[in-house]
């Protein structure tokens, strides 16, 4: 089915049409592009059995809110953050080191541990990225175009140190074991099914306030500021304040995102947020497109059955096909750049 | 007549004392102190490099400042905040238009409408009071029909514009505008003589650039004449357009 989606991807045809019939064909090509990801995701779901779908379902509902949350910041706002896995690692660790009990561990050292609910646990890790954006908005703040893109790798790479080296807390490169499921009331949501439509809830929640945000007078000055900052500031906008805002209530997305990967997974260790997360993060925003948050869904959808996906290619040799992923990736990425700059289905450009 | 006399005659709605402005060894405005009307139109005027573009920069805060105090609505400032401009009651355009491109004409306008705070303006969705003088200030400038298009879609003429209405969007005392005539074909052009000529009868300052001697005659009450970031002169404008050091420093000899 992949096969047959890049096979029959007319984006190549783009440049042989001239510009005004390009426009009209854009949007046909848009409904077209629509059309075949959702298509492609229904029949590989159907094809491979519902254990199946129910894993993409997962995978992407996560994925899902961690690009739109980014894309909120580079997207609308215009800032290339690749700091956002360390958003969603801090919402993991939060989870994990507030829900387990680590006492059978052999880590040197006493362990403190708090045996809180998931739900109790989930909040308190999205208040602790909060702050930390906040902090780190504030550094960030003073940087823009380039440097700021730096200073957020950076960043990225000081929190994987961190959950690295910080053992008494983290428990450094052994991760964290039997991260624990959320519960309602009684009830314990540790089928893979129930997970599924937790993740998905979230998501929609997710959706929702950041089309809030887009649509609100807030988000015009978002997209003020990524058109031209000193210009927007001139008409009495502290533009400073509103990309921290935004940084923060982003951050505060991708801790949600990393809260529900630990409990999903019940494991985390230092080596699920490395820089490269957050790259592919970048990568799969750009994919969607710029400024549009159903773009961020459909990319999402794109990189989750990509991955998924090339594994059942019979050609390609299991050994290769982690490698495969990224490199499929990547060409995308070229491809897009080259022939649909404003992505699958966005509007703007960097 | 005199700047002390225009000043204590109805006041001056912005002054400058001794304001440096240097970029590397050049000082692109050099000890400059000026009063400007507090109504009515004022020109500056100078020849390519005199500091006319800095100035206005620095009024607004685009540039900070080196040196030198600026007196806005009777405050003695150091440095300028560009986001502290409407509470000064300044606004501006710019020479090279600076729109929000990949932004609709319609939320060109609306962007500079809208609540300033952070929280309030997250929490404030469509009201019909910015739709409807989003429409007017669009219609004034003859974009109403194009406001579902692109910025970066209309022509040169249309952005120049387009940047006008979102500066008369602004209910301020001081309206700066850098060569607000530069390649506007005539039509265009007479719409915004018109505007800046509605904005004098609302008894506003208006400070704008141009290098047209008809226009300058023909729109200005007070010019100032800049040459290498010093006063030149400065007066009624057939006044001073008469002089000869004016004359030469803009035809040369």
């Amino acid at each position: 089915m992949l096969d047959g989606l890049k096979a029959n991807n007319p984006l190549r045809l783009l440049s042989a049409f001239p510009a005004r019939a390009r426009t009209r064909i854009g949007s046909n090509l848009e409904l077209l592009i629509n059309i075949l990801v959702i298509a492609a995701a229904l029949i590989f779901m159907l094809y491979q059995g519902p254990g199946f779908a129910i894993r993409i379902a997962q995978l992407f509902a996560i994925f899902a809110i961690l690009v739109v949350s980014l894309n909120l910041v580079i997207g609308y706002t215009g800032l290339l953050s690749v700091a956002h896995v360390a958003f969603f690692g801090i919402g993991a660790y939060s989870v994990a080191v507030l829900t387990t009990n680590p006492e059978f561990e052999q880590v040197p050292g006493h362990i403190r541990y708090f045996d809180w609910t998931f739900f109790a646990a989930l909040p308190v890790g999205m208040l602790i990225a909060g702050v930390v954006a906040l902090f780190v908005g504030g550094v960030l703040s003073r940087f823009r175009d380039d440097l700021f893109v730096l200073v957020s790798v950076g960043f990225a790479v000081i929190a994987h140190r961190v959950f690295l080296f910080w053992q008494p807390v983290t428990r450094g490169a052994f991760g964290i074991h039997d991260i624990s499921k959320p519960t309602i009331g009684g009830l314990v949501i540790d089928g893979r099914l129930e997970f599924m439509f937790l993740s998905l809830g979230f998501l929609v929640l997710v959706c929702l306030a950041s089309w809030m945000i887009v649509r609100s007078s807030f988000g015009r000055v978002l997209m003020a500021i990524r058109e031209d900052e000193q210009a927007i500031e001139v008409f009495g906008y502290k533009a400073s304040m509103f990309k921290l805002m935004i940084w923060v209530i982003s951050a505060m997305m991708a801790a949600l995102a990393g809260g529900l990967i630990a409990s999903e997974q019940t494991f985390i260790d230092p080596n699920s947020f490395l820089l490269l997360e957050s790259i592919l993060l970048v990568c799969i925003v750009i994919l969607g497109g710029l400024g549009t948050i159903w773009g961020s869904l459909l990319g999402a959808l794109v990189f989750v059955l990509l991955n998924e996906g090339m594994r059942f290619l019979p050609f390609l040799p299991d050994a290769l096909v982690g490698q495969a992923r990224l490199a499929v990736l990547g060409m995308l990425i070229v491809a897009l750049m080259l022939f649909r700059p404003q992505g699958l289905v966005g509007k703007f450009k960097l | 007549m005199t700047n002390e006399n225009w000043a204590d005659d109805i006041g001056a709605a912005l002054e400058t004392q001794g304001l440096v402005k240097q970029f590397a060894s050049v000082k692109a405005i050099n000890y400059l102190s000026i009063a400007v009307p507090k109504r009515g139109i004022t020109s500056i005027i100078g020849p390519n490099g005199s500091g006319k573009s800095t100035l206005i920069n620095c009024l607004s805060g685009t540039l900070p400042i080196d040196d030198g105090i600026v007196v806005l609505q009777g405050n003695s400032m150091r440095a300028i905040l560009p986001h502290n401009n409407p509470s000064h009651g300044v606004t501006r355009t710019f020479q090279e238009v600076r729109l929000f491109n990949q932004m609709s004409v319609l939320d060109n306008m609306l962007v500079v409408l809208t609540e300033r705070g952070v929280l309030k303006s997250l929490f404030e969705h469509k009201r019909s009071s910015y739709q409807s003088r989003a429409k007017e200030l669009l219609e004034s400038v003859g974009l109403w029909e194009k406001r579902g298009d692109q910025a970066e879609s209309l022509s040169y003429g249309q952005r120049k514009l387009l940047e006008v209405g979102r500066a008369l969007a602004m209910n301020v005392n001081i309206y700066l505008f850098d060569e607000p005539f530069a390649g506007l074909f005539p039509a265009m052009l007479e719409r915004v003589t018109l505007l800046l000529e509605g904005l004098k009868q609302q008894g506003k300052s208006i400070i704008f650039i141009e290098h047209n001697m008809d226009l300058i005659r023909r729109l200005s009450d007070y010019t100032f004449v800049l040459d290498s970031g010093e006063l030149l002169a400065e007066g009624p404008v057939n006044e001073v357009l008469d002089r000869p050091e004016v004359i030469e420093a803009y035809l040369g000899t």
